[in-house]
């Protein structure tokens, strides 16, 4: 079993208290958000009833927060035991995204008061995508918190209540891996309703593969950066032998992507479209050139092994494939009635306080909380 | 090097397994719905309206909707530029290039709630809020199950339902064919007001054989149409317009209980050109593909169960 130990250190520090600061200025505007309705401090219309609260708050948080899943997949299915530290941050990180996209998701509704009425059985729609995502990810926040358990359980001591947990962690493992693979898609899915209203650059019956094959990439892309940047801000050594091995596997991955998501626009006749100049067309490029970039860098052993490379293809598969989803939900998405949509800077506040506590958030555990693994100074 | 080579291997075959999960999503579609069996609507005919906008008061009166002013101006009636939280149905005027003694360079249209025979709506509705009425296809809101996530507005091609942004207890908004009217036995307010039978209400089979018949008229004839209520005994003589041969919403996405008919192209009148499929019936056909009612899931889930079960009790 790998050892491993809380960083400890002020959990005062001035990072720490600029996030508080933000957080603070996210809960006025959600204040008002209460008070006043949701128009008083969004832009969201009634031709984009969805902004960047559910675009980047849920489909792009929950993708970055797929690092737990990512993980998981690899340590427990194709049963890599030696990643296992890798585990731990993954799983925190998960947890927090999860658990604020789905408290972002209650400001986000208008009639969250009776956000219950969705698991009512008398009132389930089982023929609803939203239903299936609403379904699976309140379960999944609560399978996170009970993979994280043990190190909560391990700070505190309580030895019999951690032996009894282990007994049935493997249920809550598995599901770990079933219910990301399930709404990650279904995320896709959701948006093949939106029919012609979307371009034709993003919408696709592959919707729900690419959206599985982005929360997978996205979230080794997490791992990466999120070890690298601990390592380099905790003044730890880097987890490089991890690294490069498990980004071995991303170059097949993305070209899978890439094969998929350009042929698909092919064959149905639009890629033109994506040569015209547009925005739409250009930000299609720029999103499939970033992840081809990622492919061309680690498709190169000796890259692998490069932290300054590592960083940069985690930051490309990051960036390319969370514009993929935001493209789909926000840019691409046109009702075509002259409606327009920018977020408003209340709105913007209220996502960066969610950023800001998840944050915070990390910062407190790994200071407090055995996460990160243990190592003695040379 | 091995190890490295066995991962790939592995990574492979799992993603080839996804995409056979995925199958072709070409061909993943579920059938289209049937007319219920009592199903009622609107037959809108462009050429008939004058755009006085009774219509518009009558639906606000029947619906206890409030006014709504757009314009700066000191205007005497409401002015709503279009379908909103306080405007369930709509009189729009849309420019029509052409020549001016065909179509005097202009045409209306009204917009509201097509009450679809496969509505994304209420195939949306993670809450069963929109519901779809098995008799006569009127499709419902109940505020008491709504949870105001949107995701109809997002669905719906035609952009119908809305939301009240500026109220801290918001409802979606929509025309449900004053339902309240119906059971009552009576008719659509819009309808029962229009001088001209412009609006047209009935069972749905009879307005199509009506649209029919009128496609079929010669133009500048004098012909004889019903007013108000198909059903209903007020005739009206009108000469015949020059219609497109097109019933707009007899296809339209699997079809809808309202029905257009219109002397000018109707993606001139702002409706868009649409499959005859719906994206329901495309999105259902390919989650039923990958779910097969929860059985492929669950086989998932003992297989992972095994799996990590084993290599948790190998590791002690």
């Amino acid at each position: 079993m790998q050892e491993r130990q809380a960083l400890g250190g002020k959990v005062l520090t001035v990072p720490f208290k600029v996030c508080a600061a933000i957080v603070l200025i996210g809960l006025f505007f959600l204040g008002k958000r209460f008070i006043f309705g949701i128009g008083s401090v969004t832009n969201m219309n009634d031709g984009y009833p969805w902004g960047i609260w559910i675009a980047y708050d849920v489909v792009v948080g929950t993708a970055l927060a797929c690092a737990g899943y990512s993980i998981a997949l690899i340590v427990y299915v194709f049963n890599k035991g030696e990643y296992s530290p890798l585990v731990r941050p993954a799983l925190m990180t998960s947890m927090f995204g999860y658990t604020l996209a789905g408290i972002s998701v209650i400001f986000d509704i208008g009639r969250y008061w009776q956000a219950y009425n969705i698991f009512l059985p008398w009132l389930s729609n089982l023929h609803s995508v939203m239903f299936e995502v609403a379904l699976c990810i309140g379960t999944y926040i609560l399978v996170l918190w009970m993979e994280f358990a043990p190190t909560l359980l391990e700070k505190f001591k309580a030895a019999r209540l951690q032996a009894r947990l282990n007994r049935i962690i493997f249920v809550f493992i598995a599901l770990g891996i079933l219910l990301p693979t399930m709404h990650q898609s279904s995320l896709g899915t959701m948006m093949l309703m939106a029919g012609h209203k979307l371009s034709p650059l993003w919408w696709s019956g592959f919707l729900p593969l690419l959206f599985l094959i982005t929360a997978v990439v996205i979230g080794y892309a997490a791992v990466i950066f999120e070890s690298l940047i601990a390592s380099v801000a905790f003044k730890r050594p880097l987890e490089l032998h991890l690294l490069s091995k498990i980004s071995a596997l991303m170059p097949w991955l993305l070209g899978l992507y890439l094969v998929i998501r350009i042929e698909d626009v092919n064959l149905r006749g639009y890629l033109p479209l994506a040569f015209e100049g547009g925005l739409l067309g250009n930000l299609f490029l720029l999103e499939n050139l970033l992840l081809l970039a990622a492919l061309l860098i680690l498709a190169y052993p000796n890259n692998r092994q490069n932290p300054r490379l590592l960083f940069i293809a985690s930051c490309a598969m990051l960036l390319g494939g969370s514009m993929y989803r935001f493209n789909t939900y926000i840019v691409g998405f046109d009702p075509g009635t002259g409606w327009r949509y920018f977020p408003s800077v209340p709105e913007l506040f209220i996502t960066f306080g969610i950023i800001a506590a998840e944050v915070m958030a990390y910062l407190w555990f790994v200071k407090t909380l055995p996460v990160l693994p243990k190592f003695t100074k040379a | 090097m091995k190890i490295r080579r066995r991962d790939l291997l592995k990574g492979i075959a799992a993603s080839g397994l996804l995409v056979a999960a995925e199958q072709s999503p070409a061909q993943a579609k579920r059938a289209r719905k049937d007319l219920p069996p009592n199903a009622v609507g609107i037959l809108y005919d462009s050429t008939l309206c004058i755009g006085c906008k009774v219509c518009e008061y009558a639906c606000k009166q029947a619906n206890n909707m409030p006014v709504e002013h757009t314009s700066s101006k000191e205007v005497m009636w409401d002015d709503p530029q279009d379908l909103s939280a306080k405007t369930l149905n709509i009189i729009k005027r849309y420019g029509v290039e052409g020549p001016k003694d065909t179509v005097e360079g202009f045409a209306f249209i009204k917009r509201h709630c097509m009450h679809c025979l496969d509505p994304a709506c209420v195939s949306a509705c993670p809450a069963s809020a929109l519901v779809k009425n098995p008799e006569n296809g009127v499709v419902t809101y109940n505020k008491k199950a709504c949870i105001g996530c949107r995701y109809c507005q997002v669905a719906c091609p035609y952009n119908i339902p809305k939301f009240e942004w500026d109220s801290p207890f918001p409802e979606i908004v929509k025309c449900q064919l004053c339902a309240h009217l119906l059971v009552k036995g009576g008719i659509s307010a819009c309808c029962a007001a229009c001088p001209t039978g412009a609006s047209l209400f009935g069972p749905v089979e009879k307005l199509r054989s009506e649209a029919k018949r009128r496609m079929a008229m010669e133009p500048g004839e004098y012909y004889d149409f019903p007013v108000a209520n198909i059903d209903g005994t007020e005739v009206q003589q009108h000469r015949a317009g020059a219609y497109v041969q097109h019933i707009y919403g007899e296809r339209e996405l699997g079809g809808s209980q309202v029905l257009y008919l219109a002397g000018v192209p109707f993606a001139s009148l702002g409706l868009p050109e649409l499959p005859e499929d719906s994206y329901v019936a495309l999105a259902d056909g390919i989650q039923y593909a990958i779910y097969k009612g929860m059985v492929y899931p669950l086989v998932v889930l003992g297989g992972l169960i095994y799996i990590i079960r084993n290599r948790e009790e190998k590791k002690e």
